[in-house]
Parts: C-alpha cells; sequence; structure tokens
C-alpha cells in the first residue's frame, strides 16, 4: 500500500498551472500514490479510487458512520433472528425443526387444532417442557406484529424496565399481568400492544431497503436520461428537458393521495410512485457532466477512431458522470427514508400494521403520555439520517480532489 | 541600482504535505532583484519556478504549503512569517503579480472599470472620479485604445491580448516596486506575445521596477531579462546575465535547453506520390440564429473556401494564431464536425458520409490532439487505451494478437512496452503525447491530423517529438496535416505551408519557398514575431 512513488505527487503540487488554477480539469490529475493500493476488502482499487478511499477514511466522522450504519443495517437484514415469535430451533421427539424458516402445524406439538403452531401459547410451552424439547429463541421473542397478550398496564405499556412499584401494584389490582411474570418489552409497547424495539428493527430494514432501493432505481433511471441528454444535446436535450419541467410541476404529494385511494399502497406501489418522480433529482447533474465530457479530447480521439456511441458513453464517459453522482447518492438515500417516514407519518405510506417508523412518529404524537414510542422514533429516525448525512459528507470531501488533509 | 536589493530571496524551500508525505518542490534556492532589474526564472514545467512566484506574495495552499527553510526579504522585511492580514497589505501594492491565463484571471462579471477601481479602492481609498481618472491612465499606459469606451467593458468583450493587457494595468494601478509576470505570453498569440512582451519592457522602465520573469521560452527570455536564473527539479542549476548565459551555458541541463530547438528536416513534396487528401473550396459556417423562430440572421464563418491537396508522405503545416480556424478546419477533414465541399480522401470522396459509413475510413486517418492530459481517458490503462481502435477495426483479432500490436506500437513510439498496464497520470506530459501517438500509429493509418502536437510540451520534448513524428513518416510513408501556432516546429516538419487568417487561407504555397519569401504582409508579421519576437506596425495583426 505505501508504494509511493514521490515524482508523481511532486508534479501535481510543484507542477506550473496546477497551483494557479487547481480546479482545471481536476479528475485528470490525480495526485494519488502511484501503484496500486489494496483494500482491506482484499481488492485492487485505481490509484484514483485508492486515495479517494484514503481521503474518506481520513474523515473519522464518516467512516465510523458508515461503519456504524452498515453493522445496523446487517443487523437488522437479520431481523428475524433478533425479534421473532418463533424459536428459530427446536430439538423435540428426536426430531429437528426450524420454526423460523418454516410454518410447522400445532398437530407436531401435541395440539389437535391444525392451524399453524403458535409457539408463544403458554399450553405449546408447557408440552414442550415435559418433553424435554430444546428450544432456541431469537434475543427478543417478539414479532413486529406480535401482540403482548401479558402487558403490566394498558396500551401502550411502559418499557418493562421502567416498571416502579405503583404500576406493579396497579397492574396486580386491575387484573394485569403480575410484574414477576412480565416478558420484556424493552422499549415498552404500541398503542396495539406490539413490542416497540421489534417493530423499530424490522421498521429500520423496511426504512434502509425502501430507500437503497429507491436511490438505485432512481439514480439508474436518472443516470441513463441525463446521459442521452448531455451526450445527443440538440433536439434531444431540449424536449427533455422541457418534459422534465412539465413533469417536476405535477404535484407529487396530491397525486400520491388520488393514486393510494385507488392502489393499495404495498411496498412496490409505494415505491413505484415515488420513483416516477424521484428520477428526476439527478438527470441536471450527470447532463451537466455529459455536456461537459462529450468534448474532451479523449471522447473526440475516441469519435476520430470510430468507437460507437454507446460505447463512448459507457466506457468513456459515465466512469466521469459517476463521480458527481456518487457525492449524491447518500443524499439522494436519506431524502427517500424521509419521504417515506414522512408518509407514513401522514398515514399514506405502507399499509397498516407494516412495521414503519413513520408510523411510530405518529403514534408518539397520538400517544403523547407515551412518550418512549415518540422518544424512540425521533432518536433511530435522527440517528439514520445523520449517520447517512455524515457519510455523505465524507464522500463528497473524497471525491473533492481539491481537498489536502493536513 | 542600490546595494540593498529590492527582493532577496535566501536559502528558500517549498514543501508540500499531502497525506501525511511531505514533497519538497522547491529547494533551497536563492536569488536576489534590484530596483529596477528584470530576472528571468527559466525552466520546464514541474520545475518549481511557478510556485517559486508565488510564493514570494504567499499565495500558495497554506498549511498544507510550508517553508522548512529560507526567508523572502522585501525592502528589509521578511515575508516568511508574516500573517495572511499583513501580506494582504502587500500584495497588489508593493508587489502585484500577473498570471498566464488572461481568459481566467479576470471576474466574468465585472466591467474592467470595477475591476481595477477595486484595487484602488482597496490600497489607497480611492472611489469616484479620482479613481476613474487613474483607470484611464492606467489603461492609457497598457495601451488600450480608447480606454474611456472600453470602461463599462466585460472580459468577454476583449480579445485575449487586451485582457492581459489589463491585466497588467490592474498590477500597475498602485504603482507597485515589484511585477511578477507568471508565463503572461504562454496564452497568446505569437503576434501579440511580441506586443506584449514590447509592452512589459516598456512600462518596467518608464516606471522604474522591477520585474521578476517566468518562463520557459528562452527566446523571450534573450529579449526582455537583465539576469536569468535556469531551475531544475526545484533547484537553480544556473544563474549569470543574460548575455554570459546564452553567451556560455555552463550547467548541461541549461546547455541542452538552449540546444533544444527543433532540427529541421522537413519531408520533401512527393510530387508523384498518389493523392491522400484532395479538399475543395471547404466550408465550415456556424449558423448565428436569433429570435423566437431561431431564424439564420447570419454566419460565423469558421473555415470559409479552404482548398488543400496532400500526397502520400508530405506533411502539410497549417499556421495561424487562434480562431484563425486551423482546428475546425482539422476536425472537418476528419468528419468529426460538419462541413461543405468535396473531401476526396484516397480517391473516394467522403464528405456527407453518415458516422457508421466513415467507420471503414477511420482506420486510414487518425488524430492526435494537443494536449496529453486531456486526450487520454484517465480511467483505462495504456494498453486498453490503445487497443480501442483495434478493437472497432481488427474485430477478428485475438487478445494475444492484439496485445502484440499494442507492444508494436509502443515499441514505435520509444516507450517501454512492459508500461503499457499503467494509466496515464502515471505518465510525463512528453511520455502522454507519444502513447496518443502509439493509439493513431496501431491502426497502421495513412494520414493523422496533428493538431498542435507539441504545443503543451516542454521544449526539450518538443524537439523529442519532432524527431519521433518525422522517424515515423518515413517508417510508415505517413502523410501530416499538422496544425500548429508554433512556426519553428512548422519549419521544421511542413513539406507545404498554408497560413490561415480568420477562416480564410492566406497564403499558401512550398514551405521553404515561403518561409524564405512570405508575400502578404500578415504572414511576414506572423514571421517576425515567431522568430525574433518583434512587433508589426499598427493595422497588420489584431491587439
Amino acid at each position: 500500500m505505501d508504494a509511493k512513488s514521490p515524482g508523481g505527487k511532486r508534479i501535481q503540487l510543484a507542477g506550473d498551472g496546477t497551483i494557479s488554477t487547481p480546479e482545471f480539469k481536476p479528475d485528470l490529475e490525480p495526485a494519488g500514490p502511484l501503484g496500486l493500493a489494496a483494500l482491506p476488502l482484499g481488492f485492487e482499487l485505481s490509484p484514483i479510487n485508492a486515495r479517494r478511499w484514503q481521503n474518506f477514511k481520513a474523515n473519522r466522522r464518516g467512516y465510523w458512520s458508515l461503519w456504524l450504519f452498515l453493522v445496523l443495517f446487517f443487523l437488522s437484514l437479520g431481523a428475524e433472528f433478533l425479534a421473532n415469535d418463533k424459536p428459530l430451533f427446536i430439538h423435540f421427539d428426536g426430531k429437528n425443526y426450524f420454526p423460523v424458516f418454516r410454518t410447522y402445524p400445532d398437530t407436531e406439538f401435541g395440539d389437535d387444532m391444525g392451524t399453524a403452531a403458535d409457539y408463544r401459547d403458554p399450553h405449546l410451552q408447557d408440552f414442550l417442557n415435559e418433553h424435554h424439547a430444546i428450544e432456541v429463541w431469537a434475543p427478543i421473542r417478539f414479532s413486529y406484529n406480535t401482540i403482548n397478550d401479558r402487558p403490566p398496564s394498558a396500551f401502550p405499556s411502559k418499557p418493562t424496565w421502567m416498571l416502579n412499584a405503583a404500576d406493579c401494584e396497579f397492574a396486580v389490582k386491575n387484573g394485569y399481568s403480575k410484574c414477576d411474570t412480565l416478558e420484556y418489552n424493552w422499549l415498552g409497547t404500541d398503542d396495539q400492544g406490539r413490542d416497540v424495539l421489534a417493530r423499530l428493527i424490522y421498521g429500520f430494514r423496511v426504512s434502509v431497503l425502501f430507500g437503497l432501493i429507491l436511490t438505485i432505481v432512481s439514480s439508474v433511471i436518472g443516470v441513463a436520461a441525463g446521459a442521452i441528454q448531455g451526450y445527443f444535446g440538440g433536439w434531444t436535450d431540449l424536449l427533455f428537458q422541457r418534459f422534465i419541467e412539465i413533469w417536476t410541476s405535477v404535484p407529487e404529494l396530491y397525486l400520491l393521495l388520488i393514486i393510494s385511494s385507488v392502489l393499495v399502497p404495498g411496498f412496490f406501489v409505494l415505491l413505484g410512485i415515488l420513483l416516477l418522480f424521484s428520477w428526476v433529482r439527478l438527470v441536471g447533474l450527470v447532463r451537466a457532466e455529459f455536456l461537459r465530457g462529450r468534448n474532451f479530447e479523449y471522447i473526440q480521439a475516441a469519435r476520430a477512431l470510430g468507437v460507437s456511441n454507446a460505447v463512448i458513453i459507457f466506457r468513456h464517459l459515465l466512469p466521469n458522470a459517476m463521480v458527481a453522482t456518487m457525492t449524491f447518492l447518500p443524499f439522494v438515500m436519506s431524502s427517500s427514508v424521509m419521504t417515506l417516514t414522512a408518509l407514513d407519518f401522514l398515514g399514506f405510506g405502507l399499509p397498516p400494521g407494516s412495521p414503519s417508523l413513520g408510523e411510530l412518529l405518529s403514534q408518539g404524537k397520538a400517544n403523547v403520555q407515551a412518550p418512549w414510542l415518540g422518544l424512540t422514533g425521533f432518536c433511530t429516525v435522527a440517528l439514520m439520517l445523520s449517520l447517512l448525512i455524515f457519510i455523505g459528507e465524507a464522500v463528497r470531501d473524497a471525491f473533492d480532489p481539491r481537498k489536502t488533509y493536513t | 541600482m542600490t546595494d540593498e536589493p529590492l527582493l532577496s530571496v535566501r536559502d528558500l524551500s517549498i514543501a508540500f504535505r499531502q497525506g501525511g508525505r511531505e514533497t519538497l518542490a522547491v529547494d533551497r534556492i536563492s536569488f536576489d532583484i534590484a530596483k529596477g532589474e528584470t530576472l528571468a526564472l527559466v525552466g520546464e514545467s514541474g520545475s518549481g519556478k511557478s510556485v517559486t512566484a508565488l510564493s514570494i506574495l504567499k499565495l500558495l495552499p497554506y498549511p498544507a504549503a510550508h517553508h522548512p527553510t529560507g526567508a523572502i526579504v522585501f525592502k528589509g522585511q521578511d515575508f516568511v512569517p508574516l500573517s495572511e492580514r499583513e501580506m494582504r497589505r502587500v500584495r497588489g501594492d508593493d508587489i502585484t503579480i500577473v498570471f498566464q491565463e488572461p481568459m481566467t484571471s479576470l471576474n466574468p462579471l465585472h466591467t474592467i472599470e470595477k475591476q481595477i477601481g477595486e484595487i484602488l479602492l482597496l490600497h489607497r481609498g480611492l472611489s469616484g472620479a479620482a479613481a476613474r481618472a487613474r483607470t484611464i491612465e492606467v489603461l492609457t499606459q497598457v495601451g488600450i485604445p480608447d480606454p474611456q469606451s472600453r470602461l463599462k467593458a466585460y472580459p468577454h468583450q476583449l480579445s485575449g491580448g487586451q485582457r492581459q493587457r489589463v491585466m497588467i494595468a490592474m498590477a500597475l494601478a498602485n504603482e507597485p516596486d515589484l511585477l511578477i509576470a507568471d508565463e503572461p505570453t504562454t496564452a497568446l498569440d505569437v503576434t501579440v506575445q511580441a506586443q506584449i512582451i514590447a509592452l512589459l519592457k516598456d512600462i518596467k522602465k518608464r516606471l522604474g521596477m522591477s520585474l521578476l520573469f517566468i518562463t520557459h521560452d528562452l527566446g523571450v527570455v534573450r529579449k526582455i531579462a537583465d539576469r536569468v536564473c535556469v531551475m531544475k527539479d526545484g533547484k537553480i542549476v544556473e544563474h549569470g546575465t543574460v548575455e554570459r548565459i546564452f553567451a556560455a551555458p555552463e550547467h548541461p541541463y541549461t546547455r541542452a535547453l538552449m540546444a533544444a530547438e527543433p532540427r529541421p528536416d522537413p519531408a520533401a513534396p512527393h510530387p508523384d506520390a498518389p493523392v491522400v487528401l484532395e479538399v475543395d473550396d471547404l466550408k465550415i459556417w456556424f449558423p448565428i440564429q436569433r429570435g423566437l423562430m431561431r431564424k439564420v440572421v447570419g454566419h460565423i464563418k469558421a473555415c470559409d473556401g479552404v482548398s488543400v491537396s496532400l500526397r502520400q508522405g508530405e506533411t502539410l503545416g497549417v499556421v495561424g494564431e487562434s480562431g484563425s480556424g486551423k482546428t475546425t478546419m482539422g476536425r472537418a477533414i476528419l468528419r468529426l464536425i460538419s462541413s461543405e465541399g468535396p473531401i476526396v480522401f484516397m480517391g473516394k470522396n467522403i464528405d456527407g458520409l453518415s458516422f457508421k459509413e466513415m467507420r471503414p475510413f477511420r482506420r486510414d486517418m487518425q488524430i492526435v490532439f494537443q494536449d496529453p492530459y486531456g486526450s487520454l481517458s484517465p480511467r483505462l490503462s495504456v494498453a486498453d487505451i490503445i487497443k480501442e481502435g483495434l478493437k472497432v477495426h481488427h474485430p477478428d483479432l485475438s487478445n494475444s494478437e492484439r496485445d502484440q500490436r499494442v507492444v508494436q506500437a509502443l515499441t514505435d513510439v520509444g516507450l517501454d512496452p512492459a508500461t503499457r498496464f499503467r494509466f496515464p497520470h502515471e505518465f510525463s506530459g512528453g511520455q502522454r503525447q507519444r502513447i496518443a501517438i502509439a493509439r493513431a500509429v496501431v491502426l497502421e493509418p495513412t494520414f493523422i491530423v496533428l493538431d498542435e502536437p507539441t504545443s503543451a510540451l516542454d521544449m526539450v520534448i518538443q524537439a523529442q517529438m519532432v524527431d519521433l513524428l518525422r522517424d515515423l513518416q518515413k517508417r510508415h510513408n505517413l502523410t501530416y496535416l499538422f496544425i500548429s501556432h508554433d512556426l519553428r516546429v512548422v519549419a521544421a516538419m511542413a513539406s507545404w505551408l498554408l497560413v490561415m487568417r480568420h477562416g480564410k487561407v492566406e497564403e499558401a504555397g512550398e514551405a521553404a519557398e515561403l518561409f524564405r519569401n512570405p508575400k502578404s504582409d500578415y504572414t511576414r508579421a506572423l514571421f517576425a514575431a515567431a522568430f525574433n519576437l518583434d512587433t508589426a506596425p499598427e493595422g497588420v495583426v489584431g491587439q
């Protein structure tokens, strides 16, 4: 990693003209270390990207934000293993069961209803205990839609560790579960008795996945549209630009209200509707990059070689435009997450019952007496968006050729 | 001259810190400038001369840049420990600077009056009528015709030469003791360059100020400087008076610099070789459209009625100032932009063919561009860059055959084929230009348009490049269309010469004859400016 020739760098810094006009074609004159630098991830980066990665790492806040975000994201991807109302594994009667992957009828466990087994049912638990079954549970024994039917109070109920003697007395007096028999709700329950932490983990996953898919798909469309406009210019550009102007003037929210009254707004319907409008964001940026790039001499050289338009766009121009796009992506992503949260908050988002941060926030608004709802929602959304913004800042700085770290 | 020098740079080093690593750009240099004296700093790009100039005013990106040793003593005061605020009083008042690029050193959104007035207000507190009078005075000094009417002009309304004059006027406004000129003429045409140098000389004498002149062009140095410092790799390798350095250079690098003149050995005309290119009455008119209905109200005639005939093995030199249409013509001949008039290439009329129909011809016609930094895709390895054309024109070649051709082409242009897996930024400017040439010759073309292939290179490299091009021409019997504003390089290469002005042919003929015996006034002025840095009588060339 440290095979660096001082020569290359000196040219960048001391070269005539590069100091007086540092903004001149920054991308063409990387100051990075010569030779390839290997990432700990095990693949090799081009020198430009190696320098960017170094710059990114130099921004400690962004770097740690990225790790923290990735850890949270991968944890939430395995939400079923963190919070689930089914055991992960049961060894019973000489057989192995994996309820987290498969649904077993309760006849397997000594019941006779023939419906799917409810592992939280006390009868079923007693039965398994009697037969010395081995059970492995997720750390949280609630899924996002599991209702805690033995709460210490009316819903929304407090986080279990916050219960005090008065609460316990109240529970006994009013026929709720006694304090010493409670299941732990780390962050309490919401107004329908569902564990907030479980909903949080699932909601985080939905938010991030939604943001990620929306960002990627809208970027692909936006980059393609921008590329075509910028590269061909002329009438193509003119007509497309006018179309986009009209398109962006359509009031998004009202359209969403109308569509969601006709279609059931599931995950993918919502994604589709938001996609209709969000692809426009990157078009201008990419178009400008292509307008600039198509007059570069190496593009002219490629044309003089007879290289086809498609190859020029993909091989020569797109990598240039990707720098601007990459810089923008974390911000696009955070605004996508925000849009979904906002729609859920207003009740036009995911169908009722889905785990969602926006819904948690709106519950917090409706139940001011239960501050754990609002606070949890707020902290999670704030943390997630802050991490994305910090990552975005670091990415932006890393791609800035003029940025020097001292 | 007094005993105390005006500016004394002692043991100055400049280092840059980046990513935890230190690079030394300038290594313990010392020089003095006396009052009324002109000192020239000469060296190739990357030798640290511009950084030195910027460091005198502390315009470097501190704290990434810093000075491990040395002092910059101006009128008895050391600048190195001074704060940014204290430096600001010096800048634009005692010491001023003129940059290379007049297109970008003026703010495009402000008028000339406002830009000069700003400096007057900052350092002298002049405003209103007083500032206006002073502005007109300095504009007159730098030879802007009719300065009153020019006050309200924006930079884009001025020509390159006039912009550079305005820059000089700004630098003169507060009557500085020292003017630093950082390659002030490099971006200008030869005729304008001669004017600006004459102007700087004249002003320096009249105002009695000192001049620090940074350049890579020895011809300019000889014309303007009293003393010379030759820089290489951040060190001053030789210094002395102009007479001494030019008469008896001591350091081997100085001698190499002196000998860097391209050796003239142009390809002779081949009257019986087959005609490669025949262009008749080529017109490239860009319509000017106005109004709602985009009505065509006129044309910009980038190229108007140019005829060319070129036989195999010959070189046609196309010269002219910037904006004369020479580059446009070269690209039109390759059909990269549309034009009117027949272009007959190797017996076939290629005018009006579509991009697809042109593809088979592209194998035989190639182009090498001016800027070796911009003409290679920074994201592809050298092998990939050279291979690109092979993939289009020889799709049947196997990977190893292609690789073989790449190796052959790199050997042809004098580069080590082992370097083909590296990326362009790991090469110097001259090496990159060789890569660009390799990309052209790998297809074994008949005809290559060379669009200012030497302009962005240092003098020593220029001479090597000319040798390489001539060598390739002889070995492969290539035909060149050589576009350049540098007449010395053209004189070394061309069998035929075409002088262009405002899109029209000013004069054309056999090169040797034309250089000896130019007919039109403009050509004569161009040659005088290029070879002797002489200014032309008024009216022959533009400002």
